[in-house]
């Protein structure tokens, strides 16, 4: 069994509003000092077989549903 | 063909919400509606009474929603479904000259499945844009208002005149239409030159603004767009909630008249009794 994790997260220059908004929450709750805020979506995927099989289904569930190409970049770590 | 023999598959899964009013946009105006479940088209877990063809049908709807909870992303999981088990039967439905309306989560699944924008071909591998959620970072639900800037391609807008601002209410938290950054101006000016802009969200005067008159912050104001044959059509605001004039926020004051939805639902009945 192998378990992958895929981080999906937005290409550069396409805006993040939850970011955005979660910067300015934060603001207001008094933490000073805090930058930016980007959002990251994370996917733990059980899958049978070994590690690089797990690699490159896990590369086409990617491609299939979990990221659209247009705003979306994916990286996956098998454990 | 005749209107009342016209046959409209409202599709739904688990989280669609809008068929109803979907459905009977389409029976008050003298067609045979139907809302089907996707498993009845791919035949799963369905009686032999239940299973249909899409094949059957003349019209197709994706109505709105909340397919599958908008997991993943809104639309995706519904488009995985169609992509797996109806791909072929799509493309052929699109290729037929068959038209496909999607509204709000119904565009998302367009947009998903590769169906819109379609600039090449009538259903692309992975999507040519998305649906991103809206600026605000909030679901949106106010009334809006849509000039056509479509010049005719478009079968589901032909009842209503170029340039006309129609009052339709969009309630959505992904409705940003974008398209990749670094070619997102040659894309819009490549849907532009196909006739496959069909409607931007404007203010009163007609002019392109800012929220909320744009509830989202999609590419150049865009609401809803087509393919290059005009067949397949998404937007992001309800037309089948303002199909009467009572159902719009200023009723009251002007009264008289239908809702400025009904024309799109006149408009594709009107192209399925010329051209099927």
């Amino acid at each position: 069994m192998a378990v992958a994790e895929v981080r999906i997260t937005l290409k550069k220059g396409v805006a993040d509003p939850e970011g955005k908004n979660t910067l300015k929450a934060l603001g207001l709750l008094g933490f000073e000092g805090v930058r930016d805020v980007r959002s990251v979506k994370v996917f733990v995927i059980e899958t049978e077989g070994e590690a690089g099989e797990a690699k490159r289904s896990v590369e086409e569930m990617c491609r299939k549903l979990l990221a659209n190409p247009v705003i979306h970049n994916y990286s996956i770590r098998i454990k | 063909m005749k209107v009342s023999d016209a046959r409209v598959c409202v599709l739904r899964i688990e989280g669609t919400n809008c068929e109803e009013e979907s459905y009977l946009s389409f029976k008050r105006l003298g067609a045979k509606p139907e809302k089907v479940h996707l498993k009845q088209l791919t035949g799963t877990d369905v009686t032999s009474d239940e299973k249909r063809s899409l094949a059957d049908y003349q019209v197709l709807v994706l109505p709105g929603g909340f397919s599958s909870g908008d997991y993943v992303r809104a639309g995706a999981i519904f488009a995985a479904r169609i992509k797996s088990r109806l791909s072929r039967d799509m493309v052929e439905f699109v290729r037929a000259g068959k038209p496909v309306l999607g509204i709000c989560n119904g565009f998302q699944i367009l947009v998903e499945t590769g169906l819109l924008p379609a600039m090449s071909g009538i259903m692309t591998e992975v999507p040519e844009a998305v649906l991103s959620t809206n600026d605000s970072a909030r679901f949106e639900c106010r009334p809006t208002l849509l000039r056509k800037v479509n010049r005719g391609s478009c079968a589901f807008t032909t009842k209503i005149p170029r340039n006309k601002i129609s009052a339709i209410p969009s309630a959505h938290a992904e409705g940003k239409l974008m398209f990749p950054v670094d070619r997102s101006k040659s894309i819009v000016k490549e849907l532009a030159d196909n006739d496959q802009l069909v409607f931007k969200y404007v203010n009163p005067e007609g002019e392109l603004a800012g929220y909320p008159w744009c509830p989202n912050g999609s590419t150049e104001n865009i609401a809803g767009i087509c393919n290059r044959e005009g067949n397949v059509f998404g937007l992001m605001p309800h037309p089948e909630r303002v199909f009467f004039r009572y159902t719009h926020p200023d009723w009251t004051r002007n009264p008289e008249g239908a809702g400025d939805g009904k024309a799109v639902f006149e408009s594709v009945l009107d192209y399925v009794s010329k051209k099927l």
